[in-house]
């Protein structure tokens, strides 16, 4: 491997300019003639539009042009889609209703966009997005999953009766209600999935340059898969073909899904530019990335769990309604279906498990994939309810488990997923060892000298990462392939560049990439570029999302790899004049293994551009590109504990320790890796004690729209977080990766309630679990 | 932000007769609450009259028990104070607690009384402390002055330029803060001293600060916290909201009351 291969704990290459502010943004782009663009934003939940009057806003100075959402559907542009279309159970399509990237006729939510003012300054844009008068005329309103399905809702699309977008199911439900009728004991819940604002550093940014004498759009926007924007914007919105539209991600700070979808405003400020031709540049406040970036989780759920006379599991059954917002986002019906229902084995050996998913429109802003996206809410409800049985059983939660696991590999389960490796008892053994589970009770029973309630939590979670094969997806309603694309330069002097179709917003593919690089070929990684997020420059790509950019993206490169070393061997052994079998390629050197014939790693590039001296037929250059699908999901797995204390007077929760076990496979940079587990478990522990979403039930307004009402968790609130691996590597993708992005988001919610459920001796708490929460459920 | 018309005064003479030729002028203190007012277009002064500048508002002096922080003095300044820090520990402890160190610094004792936001900390210690609140016109006691949510006893124009409050024996003042915005959701600030025990209250009341007349009866025949396990806090009067129901906020108010005893000694 060498200092800087794979495993090597190294400082990210990127961290120079993010740390010194030299980070270049969305926003940071200025292109010649400029203008600003705002939103006009419907204030109303829901309102039917009867009349848009432009004059005032047209009379603002600095104001060039108020666009709406008539005028873009004379210019054709699209309506927003779903990219993944899911069957209802009666073998109906599901319900879309029209999103249009500006309303017409009614909005849906507040926040829903209605029109756009393009001024020389964003100050200008402001003022005249204020002074245009929108008559609406207000409808009824519904922000509640639960309420939004009852009889006599008010119907937010003409095309979902009883806002009903599909009723899906997964599995048997006859054998499953045969083993819940000869059980020995089940354990039933009814849990929520608290409603998330992803938070993403930076607000979501656009800016739309059409060129009008070469008929050519460009976009820089905050995205984690700028081609499949450009995809999606060309075949479906009819912004521009492919080949007249280029789409730039520059450095992104944070998406966490969020930035996954193509939302109204790209479209729009692209197609403003075209009709104003000017260049149009949005950025959002912080009070529009609260109202209007895709929300997370939101759901509503009902577990039974069936075990037999030796407490074994013999069956599950889950019922969930899903809110999926005013309008149906780009990957909203895959995460609480395909991506959900497929994990609600979770490690456990069940033969039967059915579940039932009902999604709903409601008037609340689009809900889709958050850090996770449907496997932290299959593993909220399976570890709670593991939790439950064990303290209904009267039996140790871990030894519950335990008994449980699946302990041989591969695991077909039937929800879909085949389980390729693990080793789910390795992870709870490190956990319990870390965390000192044996000691517990003494601890507790000192906290009580001091008057908190102390408890402990288990969370044994798995979920699925890559998101593969591309034909399995596609079988299951995907819109896309979902494998990646790599090309592997070999420049004339032998410094590399990797172009990849994955993008990097934090998670430092810029230095992780590169020590595969190293490893492969023993040169530094200041010789290695990453190249990514610009259409121009890189092919085609999926992007990132679903931890999948190890696990997929960097099995590309290596492929590339292998197809580059291949050919520089060829170019070494013509050259050191052996046999192409016995060339290695070792410390930036090409060797011929047993003897001390070598030859520098630049030589052989030179070679290879040169031309002068090749192996006969050969062309000229080192250029490999791959495409890479893997064989099938990967199963990152591990075990979180949690211990808290709480304060019966003030129902404060405080996280005294927390333990994460992970099994990740092969780990390429160790200390990028607890920075993932440490982000995403600071995230788990916000949903499950701080943050949550909240609507107006009579007006629709959004209650938590900033700061000072939606609760991030800050250092203050976070325990320093105990991390450690196990490893099984995956046989799915040559590097044997797994995934670790969103492990922490998924596994530590059910870790956290369980343990304060433990403390208090209430299991009935939902999250967030706020020191009002927790107080009520003491005293109530 | 709309525009609006900038005017820094040099005196208090002068920042009165400004803000009284001004349409709709608003007073700028520390601007920790006006100008992100503003900057959200919730608030549009036609002018905006910097008190900032103005040496006269600034200052801590102790003479005997008799403290006076002038009205521009920032939290910072008061949390730093050794002056203060030796009168009334309390009162530089609840300072150094308010906001983060960027309000603190620009954030002042005046502003923040003015303002009379019901989740802010100041208004607590002044009713507590028994607090004279000095104007350019008059004097005002805080039992007087804060007369409900965001409302004062302050006319049009008239500028605060001190508080004088008599150290106290003992005080201590404990906030619960608002999981989100970390103002208060209950702050009790618990004074004893020549006049007896008061306990003001912030953050709770549904019509702001208020002073809690049962302990304060409890706690001047016994000071203890288990002089308050006698007393109830009707939760009729409390504050409810998305973090905190009225019912949870009257518990914290005995809670944090009871804190406060014990951490005043």
């Amino acid at each position: 491997m060498g200092a800087e291969g794979i495993g090597a704990r190294i400082a990210r290459k990127e961290d120079k300019r993010f740390i010194t502010g030299k980070g270049r943004y969305t926003d940071d782009m200025v292109v010649p003639g400029m203008k600003h663009a705002m939103f006009v934003r419907s204030p109303h939940a829901h309102a039917k539009i009867n009349g848009i009057d432009k004059s005032a806003a047209l009379a603002v100075p600095g104001v060039i042009d108020v666009l709406d959402g008539q005028q873009l559907t004379e210019d054709g542009i699209g309506s927003l889609i779903c990219g993944w279309a899911i069957t209802s159970k009666d073998g109906s399509p599901m319900n879309m209703g029209d999103w249009r990237p500006l309303a017409t006729g009614k909005v849906r939510y507040v926040g829903d966009a209605v029109a756009i003012v393009v001024a020389d300054t964003r100050a200008q844009a402001r003022e005249g997005a204020e002074k245009v008068e929108v008559d609406y005329e207000e409808l009824p309103s519904v922000t509640d999953s639960t309420a939004a399905i009852a009889e006599g809702a008010p119907q937010i699309h003409e095309n979902a009766p009883g806002n009903q977008i599909f009723d899906w199911e997964l599995g048997d439900s006859t054998t499953v209600d045969a083993a819940l009728a000869s059980a020995a004991h089940i354990t039933e819940m009814d849990v929520v999935n608290n409603r998330l604002i992803p938070n993403a550093m930076e607000p979501r940014a656009a800016l739309g340059h059409y060129n009008s004498a070469e008929d050519h759009y460009t976009c820089w926007t905050t995205s984690q898969n700028p081609h499949v924007a450009r995809l999606v914007m060309s075949a479906f919105y009819n912004v521009a073909p492919e080949n007249k539209l280029r789409v730039i991600a520059p450095d992104v700070g944070g998406g966490f899904g969020s930035k996954i979808y193509i939302y109204p405003e790209e479209i729009v400020c692209l197609w403003a530019s075209k009709r104003t031709d000017v260049p149009v540049k949005w950025v959002a406040d912080r009070t529009e990335s609260f109202m209007c970036d895709a929300h997370g989780r939101d759901h509503v759920s009902n577990i039974k769990i069936a075990f037999d006379s030796e407490n074994r599991i013999t069956a599950i059954k889950v019922d969930t309604l899903a809110n999926i917002g005013a309008y149906m986002s780009l990957f909203s019906s895959a995460t609480p279906t395909y991506l959900y229902a497929t994990l609600l084995s979770g490690q456990y050996n069940v033969a039967n498990i059915h579940a039932n998913v009902r999604t709903v429109y409601t008037n609340t802003a689009p809900v889709d994939a958050y850090r996770g996206a449907g496997r932290p809410e299959a593993c909220y409800l399976i570890e709670r309810a593991m939790e439950t049985a064990a303290r209904e059983l009267g039996v140790d939660p871990a030894e519950l488990r335990r008994k449980n696991f699946i302990t041989e590999f591969p695991h077909q389960t039937p929800v879909i997923m085949a389980y390729d490796a693990g080793d789910f008892g390795a992870s709870l053994d490190a956990a319990m060892q870390a965390a000192d589970y044996s000691g517990f009770a003494a601890r507790k029973a000192e906290a009580a000298g001091r008057g908190k309630l102390r408890g402990i939590g288990l969370s044994c979670y798995i979920e699925a990462c890559g998101i593969a094969p591309s034909q399995a997806v596609g079988s299951l309603g995907a819109g896309v392939g979902l494998w990646e694309s790599a090309e592997v330069r070999v420049n004339a002097v032998g410094t590399i560049e990797v172009l990849t179709g994955s993008h990097s917003h934090g998670q430092g593919h810029e230095t992780t990439f590169a020590q595969l690089v190293a490893d492969r070929l023993g040169v530094g990684i200041d010789t290695v570029s990453i190249v990514h997020g610009d259409t121009d420059k890189v092919q085609m790509g999926m992007g990132t999302y679903g931890s999948r950019s190890g696990a997929v993206g960097m099995s590309a490169i290596s492929v590339a790899l292998d197809r580059v070393e291949a050919k520089a061997k060829k170019i070494a052994a013509h050259l050191l004049e052996a046999d192409e079998a016995d060339i290695v390629i070792e410390g930036g050197e090409l060797k011929v293994a047993g003897t001390d014939k070598t030859l520098p790693w630049f030589q052989m590039a030179l070679a290879a551009y040169t031309a002068h001296n090749l192996p006969e037929g050969m062309e000229p250059g080192l250029k490999e590109t791959a495409f890479f699908d893997p064989a099938n999901f990967t199963f990152p797995a591990g075990c979180y504990i949690c211990e808290v204390e709480v304060d019966p007077d003030t129902g404060v929760t405080d996280v005294i320790q927390f333990v994460a076990a992970d099994d990740f496979g092969t780990i390429i940079n160790p200390m990028i890796v607890e920075g993932q587990v440490h982000g995403g478990v600071a995230q788990g522990i916000g949903q499950a004690l701080l943050e949550g979403c909240a609507y107006d039930p009579q007006s629709g307004q959004l209650l938590t729209a900033s700061y000072m009402d939606y609760t991030m968790p800050r250092a203050d609130d976070l325990p320093s977080i105990d991390v450690s691996t196990t490893k099984t590597e995956s046989p799915s993708n040559p590097l044997g990766m797994k995934g670790c992005g969103e492990a922490g988001a998924i596994g530590s919610p059910p870790a956290v309630i369980n343990a304060i459920t433990d403390a208090i001796g209430n299991n009935d708490l939902t999250m967030p679990a706020t020191p009002q929460a927790v107080w009520a459920a003491i005293n109530g | 932000m709309y525009k609006t018309n900038y005017h820094r005064a040099s005196s208090v003479e002068e920042a009165a007769s400004l803000i009284a030729g001004a349409d709709d002028g608003k007073l700028l203190a520390g601007g920790q609450t006006l100008i992100p007012t503003m900057k959200q277009r919730l608030a549009a002064p036609s002018d905006v009259v910097d008190l900032r500048h103005i040496a006269d508002l600034k200052g801590i002096s102790v003479a005997g028990s008799q403290v006076t922080i002038g009205a521009g003095t920032t939290h910072a300044d008061v949390a730093n104070s050794a002056e203060i820090r030796s009168a009334c520990p309390a009162l530089a402890d609840l300072a150094s607690h308010i906001g983060d160190p960027h309000v603190r610094n620009m954030g002042t004792i005046g502003g923040s009384i003015a303002n009379n936001d019901p989740a802010a900390d100041y208004p607590a210690a002044m009713v507590a402390l028994g607090a004279t609140i000095h104007t350019n016109s008059r004097e005002i006691s805080a039992d007087d002055f804060f007369v409900g949510m965001f409302e004062t006893a302050l006319n049009d124009g008239e500028i605060i330029t001190a508080v004088s409050f008599n150290a106290p024996e003992k005080a201590a003042y404990q906030k619960f803060p608002n999981p989100a915005s970390r103002y208060a959701m209950t702050g009790v600030f618990v004074a004893k001293g020549a006049g007896g025990v008061r306990v003001g209250v912030t953050g709770a009341g549904s019509d702001g600060v208020f002073r809690a007349t049962d302990m304060e009866a409890a706690l001047g025949a016994n000071f203890s916290g288990g002089a308050l396990d006698a007393t109830s806090v009707d939760s009729s009067g409390m504050l409810s909201d998305l973090h905190g129901s009225s019912d949870y906020r009257a518990n914290l108010v005995k809670v944090m009351a009871r804190r406060a005893v014990e951490a005043a000694g």
